[in-house]
């Protein structure tokens, strides 16, 4: 009877014994350097792959102008506000003219006072016309006398000398009548210049817009080339994108984009590759291109999709599809030394392997020119760096979340 | 012949497995300590490891970019490209700062700036994908709790997380959010709102900036103030066949630029960024361990003392010396090889719950076992000497 409790107690010890060294031995395995690690692994396929290219832009306006004085002044009166739709050559805003009211009243008295001196010219030219003729005369007379001898050859000389005299004055006299009409015309076209002037301050539109903003008030001074308004023409809004440039290669005009505004996330807008720009910017590393939008953004046609100038957008341009090539999901891409490659599986060890890319889609897949064939299998995901011949276990997903894929 | 100890083991073999549990968890706590100042190295460590490089140029006469804060331009990079030895340079920036993820809470994290295809790209993931767009995606380690998919808030925009990495932490054991680099500049750089507007207010009544002859300027003035093309640091891998010191060093002579070696990085992280926290860790698992070694001495000698009428009666039936004290030597030692067994089990247990990394190390499992065992065997000796002392009459009286 003593035995059995024994032989139980010592069964029940023994299980303990094995429990707890099997406990260590799972521990020791599982965790720790000893530990294999978890990869999922993906077989290389063919296929082909869509590239595109992203980037960001700002939402300019292709047609913009700023109204502003040829002069320097002072604004006078300015008669829109931001917003306002405003039609080719309306006033939109006024400079003070100062004096030049007042001038164009002088040169008008000069111009009257200029006609009045060509009317005494003109009276002057009658005048000496009429002297000249009597003069005329009385040489015809006195010649005719001379010629019969009665009057000395003196007399007939200071004749002549009256005629001659006469005619000089006649000639001064018309001289003079075509100098006030030259005064006339030079006062005249001092007169419209001053008119254009006069003109000149008053601000008109020189297209169809919309003001966009008003940046002088009046009574302020505003320098010459300085804008009292600046406007816009909201049906050529267009999307100036940023590129990375080691990410745009493909950026052509013509391309489908896809546009997506910081202020309407939900609803992708279309449009395509207006200009692609020759400068890059050299600091940033970035390429500029325009994208107009394929529906004009303006208040009257979309109301809802409207977009204001300097809105951040977020731009997808479509490239034409790959040619049938070996894909590979870009986390599998390793680089070791200076190399790049993957992880393949050759008897369930990794052994680095060199591969040579191709282009890229933004959804994460990357062609493999070389380096790989079909059917490889190649390691994407693993729990830690792995390194030549490392004991690896494959497991379908390392993250529960991981199932959807990439998004 | 019979095993004394197993005999007398299997006689209140409930009392000497729940001791041995006891024990066990005690030692499981001082493992774990050891874990956490094995993890904190291992931080560290993982930081330099993940940024894949062999050389980190930094401003100069700053211990950047971890332990001290650096500021380059990005062009610089260029001309680090252009030195003998450099295969490849990429630019970098790190931030840690509060982000927010999609359900609104705030996870702290060190936000990495990234050039995609270059050093500094998390190495592996372990699930989703790198990053493809220039803007407005990032990889996450997993230790942040962001899903795939999940959009994430860094300053004023919203990230799209595509990837998820592990065991990418700082030196402080945040975990990574890697984003493009151009994101981070900005990010890094950004000030809010009402902090720009006031900039602005504060520069257009400045009479220097705002002059009225000059249209333009003001605008000019205010663009520069919110544009940044500062980097952290500049990560440089070495082309085969250089030596990182003989790359380093024409790099500081003629670029004046600081460049610390992978040697000299860890010893600016080991030796002086967590020097003061892993002492404090280190101190405490010094004092765990006293404490540890004590209770385990006095256990043993308790347990002695608890059976000292058996060992009276064992020595008055002329049971010899040696047989009773390694009874005592045998219990001893296998209630120290159950508490450090349990101990182990425990901690591997219960260290993926810490939120920071805890690192078991097998080297450290090993000492612990021997120090277990020579401790178990200097506090039996406590026992045998009062054992062998007792006066057989005991038994009887």
């Amino acid at each position: 009877m003593k035995q059995r409790p024994l032989a139980v107690r010592r069964i029940v010890i023994g299980a303990l014994v094995v429990a707890l060294v099997a406990a260590l031995a799972f521990v020791a395995l599982r965790t720790g350097p000893l530990a294999p690690i978890k990869v999922t692994v993906n077989s290389v396929q063919e296929g082909k792959l869509s590239p595109a290219i992203f980037g960001i832009g700002t939402v300019e306006a292709r047609r913009s102008w700023m109204v502003g004085p040829t002069v320097a002044g002072r604004v006078l009166s300015v008669r829109v506000d931001v917003g306002d739709v405003v039609k080719a050559g309306q006033l939109l805003a006024e400079m003070d003219p100062v004096d030049l009211d007042q001038r164009l009243a002088a040169l008008d008295a000069a111009l009257a006072r200029a006609s009045s001196t060509q009317a005494a010219a003109q009276a002057q030219v009658a005048d000496a016309m009429a002297r000249r003729e009597l003069a005329a005369i009385n040489a015809k007379r006195n010649q005719d006398l001379a010629a019969q001898n009665f009057i000395s050859p003196g007399a007939l000389e200071s004749r002549l000398q009256e005629r001659a005299s006469a005619d000089a004055a006649l000639q001064a006299a018309q001289a003079n009548l075509s100098g006030t009409a030259q005064d006339i015309t030079r006062q005249k076209a001092e007169r419209a210049a001053l008119q254009q002037q006069r003109g000149n301050v008053r601000l008109l539109a020189p297209a169809d817009g919309v003001v966009t903003s008003r940046d002088a008030e009046a009574g302020s001074t505003v320098v010459a080339g300085q804008p009292v308004l600046r406007l816009i023409d909201p049906a050529s809004l267009w999307v100036r994108m940023r590129v990375d440039q080691g990410r745009s290669a493909g950026l052509a005009p013509g391309l489908k984009a896809r546009i997506v505004l910081r202020s309407q996330p939900r609803t992708p807008l279309q449009g395509q590759v207006a200009r692609v720009e020759l400068l890059a910017d050299a600091v940033t590393e970035e390429r500029i291109a325009q994208i107009a939008f394929a529906t004009a953004l303006t208040p009257a046609t979309t109301p809802a999709a409207t977009a204001s100038v300097g809105e951040l957008a977020e731009v997808e341009l479509q490239l034409p599809e790959t040619a049938t090539a070996l894909l590979l999901p870009n986390a599998s891409i390793q680089r070791l030394q200076g190399q790049t490659g993957v992880w393949r599986l050759s008897e369930g060890k990794p052994a680095f392997t060199p591969v040579r890319l191709g282009v890229s889609s933004l959804d994460g897949r990357v062609q493999v020119l070389d380096g790989l064939k079909a059917g490889d299998s190649v390691v994407v995901y693993s729990q830690k760096a792995l390194t030549e011949g490392a004991r690896v276990q494959v497991v379908d997903a390392l993250v529960k979340t991981a199932a959807g894929g990439a998004p | 012949m019979i095993s004394l100890a197993g005999r007398d083991i299997a006689h209140s073999w409930s009392k000497f497995v729940l001791t041995g549990i006891g024990l066990g968890l005690l030692i499981g706590v001082t493992l774990t300590m050891a874990g956490v100042y094995r993890g904190m190295v291992d931080d560290a460590h993982a930081l330099l490891n993940n940024s894949g490089a062999d050389l980190w140029v930094v401003q100069k006469d700053t211990q950047g970019p971890y332990a001290e804060s650096s500021s380059l331009k990005d062009d610089v990079v260029r001309s680090v490209r252009g030195m003998p030895g450099v295969a490849q340079a990429a630019n970098v920036t790190y931030f840690t700062m509060q982000v927010q993820g999609g359900d609104g809470d705030d996870t702290r994290a060190m936000v990495v700036g990234i050039e995609s295809g270059q050093s500094g790209e998390p190495g592996y993931l372990v699930a989703g994908r790198q990053i493809t767009r220039g803007h407005y995606e990032a990889v996450a380690d997993v230790k942040t709790g962001f899903a795939l998919g999940e959009r994430i808030r860094i300053r004023r925009h919203d990230y799209t997380v595509v990837g998820l990495t592990q065991r990418m932490v700082s030196s402080g054991g945040d975990p990574m959010v890697f984003i493009a680099l151009k994101d981070a500049q900005e990010a890094q750089f950004l000030k809010d709102n009402d902090a720009i507007q006031n900039d602005r207010t504060r520069t257009a009544t400045n009479p220097a900036f705002n002059r009225p002859g000059v249209p333009g300027l003001l605008d000019a003035v205010q663009a520069l103030q919110t544009s940044s093309h500062s980097v952290n640091a500049v990560l440089v891998q070495l082309a085969p066949g250089f030596g990182a010191e003989q790359v380093a060093e024409p790099i500081r002579r003629w670029k004046h630029l600081q460049v610390f070696t992978r040697a000299g990085m860890e010893e600016i992280l080991v030796a002086k960024l967590i020097a003061t926290s892993a002492k404090q860790i280190g101190m405490f698992l010094v004092i765990l361990a006293i404490v540890s070694a004590a209770i385990v001495a006095f256990i043993i000698y308790t347990m002695t003392l608890g059976k000292i009428r058996e060992i009276a009666v064992l020595k008055l039936i002329g049971t010899r010396n040696i047989t009773i004290a390694s009874m005592i030597l045998q219990q001893a030692l296998g209630l120290g090889l159950i508490g450090f067994i349990v101990g182990k089990v425990a901690a591997t247990i219960w260290a993926p719950v810490f939120p920071k990394f805890v690192l078991l190390l097998t080297q450290d499992a090993f000492t612990g076992l021997i120090v277990t065992l020579v401790i178990c065997a200097l506090a039996s000796t406590l026992a045998i000497r009062t054992a062998l002392k007792v006066d057989p009459a005991a038994a009887i009286g």
